[in-house]
C-alpha cells in the first residue's frame, strides 16, 4: 500500500472485517469476496445477488510461513498464511494466528477473528481485518 | 490465417547488469534480433513489447514507443504497443505479433520482451512482484508471491507425497543447463544440499527454489511464413498459439495444485497444432518457483497429475532424458526479467531447432514447446515450434 489511500480501504470494511460476502438469487452459489456477478448465471444474477455474513468458521486447504516480507510486514516474520475454505464454501487468503507456527496443518478447523493488518508507515493509517485462529 | 515464422533471435545477457539502462537493453536484444533476421529496418509493420511493471521498476510507462525510440525506429513512425499480463507479458506480446501476421495485416513484426529489476533495492521489488497476485485479497494479508507458490508446494507435497529433495532437483538441473547457457545469470551448477540448506523464504520454498531478480532483454522477428525464405535459411514456425485465463487469486481456482490456464492454453494450443503432448520434443516452462515447473509438466500433459515430483527424481526432464525441459536454465538460472521472459523462451526453441544451441543442443529436436504463466496462473500463453 503506498501513503494515503484510505479511501481504498474503507470501501472494503464490510468485507474484511466481517466477511461480508455474497449470495446468487438465482443459483444460490455463495461469493467471498463478493461478486457483481455470479459468474454460471451472469445476466440473470444481475439485481439478484444478495449481501451475506459468513460465519468465519473454516479449515485450512494450503499454507506457507512467510520469513521474507513485505515491509508493512517485517515485524511479524516468520508467519503462517493459509487459503482458509469456509463452512459455506468460498475460499479465502488469510494470517493464522494464536498457536505455535508448526502446529499449522491442512485440514486445521480455524475460526476468523479480528485483528490489525497492516499499517501504513509511521504517520499512515493503521488497517484492520480477519485473522484465523484455531477452532478450539 | 496464415502461417508465422520466426526468422530472427536475439538475447542480452542475463544478470545484475548495473552498467546497462532500460533502453540500452531493449536496443541491444532488439538490433540482434534484426541483424539475424537480416532486415534492414523499414519493412518492419509493427512493434509489441512485453513488460510487466517498467513503472514500478524504473519509473518509466510507456514503454511502447520508448523501445521503438531507442531501437532508432522513431522516424519511421512503426506502431509499438506494450503488451501486459505478469510474467506472461512477453509470452503476450509473442502471441500479438503472431495474430497480427496470422490475421493478414502484417508481414513483418518485431516482438520485444523486457525488464529492468535491479534499479530498485529487494523491498521494492517484493511489493512489486506480488502486484501480480490480487492486491485487495492476498496481498493485503500479508502473502508474497513465493509465498503464494509455497502454498502450491505445501498442497502438493501433501497431496501427492512430492518431497522437498524433488523441489530441489528442479533447481539443480536447471543449473546443470544454465551453466552451459552463455547468456544466464548463474552459469554454474549446485548440489541439492545448497538447495535444501538455503534460507527460507516461504515455507517450503527456501532461496533456490527461487528464480531471481534480472535484468535482461529478449526480442525475435516474426514473418508470414511463405516469406520467411526470403530473409532466412533456417526460419522456425509456430504451428500454434494458446492462451488462456482463470481467478487473479490462488485460492479462487478449482484446484490448488492444477493451473487450468496452463490446462486450458495447451488444450487449445496442441488442437491447432493437431499433436498430442506426446509429439513434444523439448519444453521451456515457467519455473519461477520449482514447484511451477512441477505443476508445469503435468498440467501440459506430459506427466500424470501428482506424478510431476518422481519424473524430476528420476531425471525424465534432464538435457539427456526423454522430454528435457528448460534446456536454457529456465526462469530459475538463466534469470527471470519477468517482461523478457515469455520472449526468451521462444529464442531458446528457436535456437535449439536451429541446431544453434551448442553445448546444450537437444539431438534431434524438431518440435519444441514454450510455457509461460503470468502471476499464480491468472493467465498463461503456450505455444508450439516447428523447424521449417
Amino acid at each position: 500500500m503506498e501513503d494515503g489511500g484510505v479511501a481504498r480501504f474503507w470501501r472494503e470494511i464490510p468485507q474484511r472485517y466481517n466477511i461480508i460476502g455474497n449470495k446468487c438469487g438465482s443459483c444460490n452459489n455463495i461469493y467471498f469476496p463478493p461478486r457483481e456477478a455470479c459468474p454460471f448465471c451472469r445476466r440473470k444474477s444481475i439485481g439478484k445477488m444478495q449481501e451475506l455474513k459468513l460465519c468465519g468458521k473454516g479449515e485450512i486447504v494450503t499454507y506457507t510461513i512467510i520469513h521474507d516480507a513485505p515491509r508493512n510486514f517485517k515485524e511479524q516474520v516468520p508467519y503462517p498464511i493459509a487459503i482458509i475454505k469456509l463452512e459455506e464454501g468460498p475460499k479465502l487468503t488469510a494470517q493464522i494466528v494464536d498457536c505455535n507456527i508448526n502446529d499449522v496443518k491442512i485440514g486445521m478447523k480455524v475460526i476468523s477473528t479480528f485483528r490489525r493488518i497492516q499499517e501504513d508507515g509511521y504517520t499512515g493509517a493503521i488497517y484492520y481485518g480477519y485473522k484465523f485462529k484455531p477452532l478450539e | 490465417m496464415r502461417d508465422v515464422a520466426i526468422i530472427g533471435v536475439g538475447l542480452t545477457k542475463f544478470g545484475e547488469l548495473w552498467d546497462k539502462s532500460f533502453r540500452q537493453l531493449t536496443a541491444e536484444a532488439g538490433s540482434k534480433a534484426i541483424f539475424d533476421a537480416g532486415i534492414e529496418g523499414k519493412e518492419i509493420d509493427a512493434m509489441y513489447v512485453g513488460s510487466m511493471s517498467s513503472g514500478r521498476f524504473v519509473g518509466q510507462e510507456h514503454v511502447g514507443a520508448l523501445v521503438a525510440d531507442a531501437s532508432g525506429f522513431s522516424h519511421l513512425h512503426i506502431p509499438s504497443t506494450r503488451v501486459e499480463g505478469a510474467s506472461a507479458s512477453g509470452g503476450l506480446a509473442v502471441r500479438e505479433g503472431y495474430l497480427s501476421i496470422a490475421s493478414g495485416l502484417n508481414d513483418i513484426v518485431v516482438v520485444g520482451g523486457i525488464e529492468k529489476m535491479n534499479d530498485v533495492g529487494g523491498n521494492a521489488a517484493i511489493e512489486t512482484l506480488v502486484t501480480a497476485a490480487d492486491q485487495e485479497w492476498e496481498a493485503f494479508f500479508g502473502v508474497t508471491f513465493p509465498g503464494i507458490y509455497a502454498m502450491i508446494a505445501t498442497k502438493h507435497m501433501h497431496d501427492y507425497g512430492t518431497t522437498k529433495e524433488q523441489l530441489a532437483q528442479v533447481a539443480v538441473k536447471n543449473h546443470a543447463n544454465g551453466a552451459l547457457n552463455p547468456y544466464a545469470q548463474y552459469q554454474r551448477e549446485i548440489k541439492i544440499e545448497h538447495v535444501l540448506n538455503a534460507t527460507t523464504v516461504a515455507y517450503p520454498l527456501g532461496l533456490l527454489d527461487c528464480s531471481p531478480l534480472t535484468d535482461g532483454a529478449a526480442s525475435i522477428v516474426l514473418c508470414a511464413a511463405d516469406k520467411a525464405k526470403e530473409y532466412s535459411n533456417k526460419p522456425v514456425k509456430i504451428i500454434a498459439s494458446g492462451q488462456a485465463s482463470d481467478t487473479l487469486s490462488l485460492h479462487g481456482r478449482r484446484d490448488i495444485c492444477t493451473l487450468d490456464s496452463t490446462v486450458n492454453a495447451a488444450k487449445k494450443a496442441y488442437k491447432q497444432a493437431n499433436l498430442s503432448p506426446k509429439d513434444i520434443d523439448l519444453a521451456e516452462v515457467h519455473d519461477c518457483y520449482t514447484i511451477a515447473e512441477i505443476c508445469a509438466i503435468e498440467d501440459l500433459g506430459f506427466i500424470e497429475k501428482g506424478q510431476g515430483g518422481k519424473a524430476i527424481e528420476n531425471k525424465i526432464t534432464t538435457l539427456d532424458g526423454s522430454l528435457p525441459v528448460n534446456t536454457s536454465g529456465g526462469l530459475k538460472s538463466k534469470g527471470h526479467p519477468i517482461g523478457a521472459t515469455g520472449v526468451a523462451q521462444i529464442v531458446e526453441i528457436a535456437l535449439q531447432l536451429r541446431k544453434e544451441a551448442d553445448k546444450r543442443q537437444v539431438k534431434d529436436a524438431k518440435i519444441g514447446l514454450a510455457q509461460n504463466v503470468g502471476g499464480s496462473g491468472a493467465t498463461c500463453c503456450v505455444h508450439i515450434m516447428e523447424a521449417m
